[in-house]
């Protein structure tokens, strides 16, 4: 009943819905710039109702992208009305509606968190905000190599707000070489785009699709070289190594709500790999074809090798999120790599649920930081060494450890509620980061292995490097359980004094949310696989995503209507 | 002309990665400056160079590329010229708070900036 509510609402608006995800943030940051400064309510206010109607045009279009009994509906808007090639041109299909979906949800939980505390914590919290989320949805809409680029840009520039935001040393010597790495980064992206624009004449991707076969082969080296180029600004993005060691100190440093919307940025590197590779090097290219997918595989392993014991490594619960993201990285860099659609099905599956996980921890871990007792050793922004707030060598464990300064026995005392909810929140995460059951982190993990495991017939034998990834993913999923438990162990169980510290319910309610949503996409677990199935059925038959944006026509105005051969449409009175 | 072109991006461009990676955040800073020079440079070049060709549309010549200049890479290189001049004002303002923080311009915040 309320589903075809929906569907009838979203079919009366596409296809001019497509661009409110891009346009909303924007009108909102701009009236955000008008509010006061002091006046905070206000503009949490303004800020918290555009993100909400944002997840609901999330869901809208999410919801209209399945429709119909074909793989994908491709929704495709030309924002300047003119013909496919020559203007820019948003498309939207399953991928880009479950992207969409999942930087809404990540991005209301983020704000609610930092309405707790962190949105005072310096200025233009919130333009800064909504500008990341209108970059972070510009790139998962957009058709248009240099679109992409400009929607990049907008969510780097708001990135280094958010990054800083709240100010101190370690934020600002962060912030330096972020904005210097990815700096550099950009210039190879103009430096690829613009060696492609040079070598097919065209910058739309699926223009650029439906090219690249016919390329000369004296140039193929060319395109490959401007591909490869291209692809090292993504892969900077999306945290492969030997391109990552930005991303721990950078992430670790930044407030929580930040550091929760970090974790989507990894994602659009990943996305944009994911598009561009089906696009443009799918089995139709010719001599194209596959290009780069094995530097994809093993550089993912490499990265997942690197974040494994990164984890294993670290102390701070912060710095332990800041791993897991390159961990979830490397994981789905390695399958995307393998190119086939049921690896991808489930990289797809995996890729939501283990992004909602780490926001969760990131947020969490500043829970966990300020819940220790002592002010002088709780967190400092400029205490950016790698150690627990706390000085656990120091501790002599001696006979009367359980027994408080009445000498009254310890064990068997009720703990703080607060110290018991943060406790299960920390169990949550490390069941969804390390993939153990009965979460959906496993699930995902589960799915990716059998995959690769010639279970039925008809499937290629396993190679060596499917055997290596195999092994990779148990062992960092090992790895992974050690390190949080070592963490958690210290922070939770160990003979500390605890104070009355405040655990506010705005700041509990987002991680609760998040894990939350992870228990839906296990107990779902079947719909999601059927969507993400279907999602890459349509990614790896690209000719139907190519022949969308080419049908869309511009709408009849008086000065097209000649070009295009079709009535002077009369002027509205 | 092809290389006065490609030896000014080449020189442009190791200046700029040379500088990059020096120790000194003002350092930096330049090597970023070089670096965006080179790459608009390579952009406007990707439109093909050449000579006394027509920018906008004239009537009696036929309207291929072979007549005209590409208006591509033009609007391409000016997006990117405003987007890195608003990039490099803003790691300006983040050199000058570490300064203050750190009271020495090594990118580090700490150690001999020579």
């Amino acid at each position: 009943m309320t589903g075809g509510l929906i569907q009838s609402i979203t079919a009366a608006l596409m296809p001019h819905l497509m661009i409110a995800p891009i346009l909303l943030p924007l009108v909102t940051a701009c009236l955000l710039l008008f509010v006061g400064d002091r006046r905070h309510r206000t503009k949490a206010t303004i800020s918290l109702s555009a993100t909400v109607i944002n997840l609901a045009v999330a869901v809208a279009l999410l919801l209209w992208s399945k429709q119909g009994e074909g793989p994908s509906a491709f929704g495709v808007y030309l924002p300047g009305n003119w013909d496919v090639p020559f203007g820019i041109v948003l498309v939207l299909d399953r991928l880009s509606g479950l992207m969409l979906l999942l930087a809404a949800m990540v991005a209301l939980m983020a704000l609610l968190f930092a309405l707790a505390r962190w949105h005072k914590a310096g200025a233009h919290f919130h333009p800064l905000f909504q500008i990341q989320i209108m970059g972070l949805n510009g790139a998962f809409l957009t058709g248009d190599l240099f679109n992409l680029f400009v929607f990049f840009e907008v969510m780097l520039a708001a990135s280094y707000g958010l990054l800083l935001h709240g100010s101190g040393p370690s934020r600002v010597k962060a912030g330096l070489q972020y904005i210097s790495i990815n700096l550099a980064a950009s210039s190879l992206f103009l430096v690829g785009a613009a060696m492609i624009y040079g070598v097919t004449g065209t910058l739309n991707m699926a223009d650029l699709a439906a090219r690249i076969p016919d390329v000369a082969s004296a140039d193929r080296a060319l395109l490959h070289t401007a591909c490869a180029i291209l692809a090292v600004a993504f892969l900077a993005k999306a945290a492969m190594w030997p391109l990552n060691f930005w991303l721990v100190p950078a992430y670790s440093s930044a407030s929580a709500p930040s550091a929760a919307m970090f974790a989507l940025l990894t994602k659009v590197g990943i996305y944009v790999l994911l598009r561009l590779s089906t696009l443009l090097f799918s089995p139709e290219a010719g001599h194209s074809a596959g290009f780069g997918s094995e530097w994809l595989a093993w550089g993912g392993m490499a990265t997942l090798a690197f974040g494994a014991i990164g984890m294993l490594a670290s102390q701070r619960p912060a710095r332990l999120a800041g791993f897991s993201v390159i961990v979830s990285s490397g994981t789905l860099l390695a399958v995307l790599g393998f190119a086939r659609p049921e690896l991808t099905a489930s990289a797809l599956y995996y890729l939501p649920s283990s992004t909602l996980a780490v926001a969760a921890f990131f947020l969490l871990a500043e829970l966990m930081d300020r819940s220790r007792t002592d002010p002088a050793s709780q967190r400092a922004p400029e205490d950016e060494e790698d150690h627990l707030p706390f000085a656990l060598a120091d501790l002599e464990i001696a006979r009367t450890a359980n027994l408080d300064e009445d000498e009254e026995v310890l064990i068997g005392r009720a703990i703080p509620a607060t110290t018991a909810l943060l406790g299960l929140a920390f169990i949550c995460c490390t069941v969804l980061v390390a993939g153990l059951p009965p979460l959906s982190g496993f699930i995902g993990k589960f799915a990716m292995l059998s995959a690769l495991l010639p279970l039925q017939s008809g499937t290629p034998a396993v190679s060596a490097a499917s055997w290596t990834l195999m092994v990779l993913v148990i062992t960092s999923g090992l790895f992974a359980l050690v390190a949080l438990s070592r963490t958690g162990i210290r922070f939770f169980w160990a003979p500390m004094e605890r104070g009355g510290h405040m655990l506010r319910v705005a700041e509990y309610v987002p991680i609760a949310v998040l894990i939350g949503l992870c228990v839906l996409f296990t107990v779902r677990g079947e719909a999601v696989m059927r969507y993400t199935a279907a999602t890459a059925s349509s990614l790896y038959h690209p000719r139907g995503y190519i022949d969308a944006v080419f049908s869309a026509q511009p709408l009849p105005t008086p000065t097209n209507a000649e070009r295009l051969g079709v009535p002077v449409p009369e002027k509205q009175p | 002309m092809e290389l006065v072109m490609a030896i000014a991006i080449g020189a442009l461009t190791t200046c700029g990665v040379w500088l990059m990676l020096r120790p000194r955040t003002y350092q930096v800073i330049m090597g970023l400056c070089l670096l965006g020079y080179g790459v608009n440079l390579f952009i406007f070049s990707m439109g093909r160079l050449s000579v006394d060709s027509e920018p906008v549309l004239t009537p009696g010549l036929e309207a291929t590329l072979l007549q005209y200049d590409d208006p591509m890479p033009q609007a391409l290189v000016l997006t990117a010229i405003v987007i890195g001049f608003a990039m490099t004002a803003l790691f300006l303002v983040v050199l000058l708070a570490q300064r203050g923080f750190f009271g020495n311009d090594h990118v580090d915040g700490q150690g001999d900036a020579e």
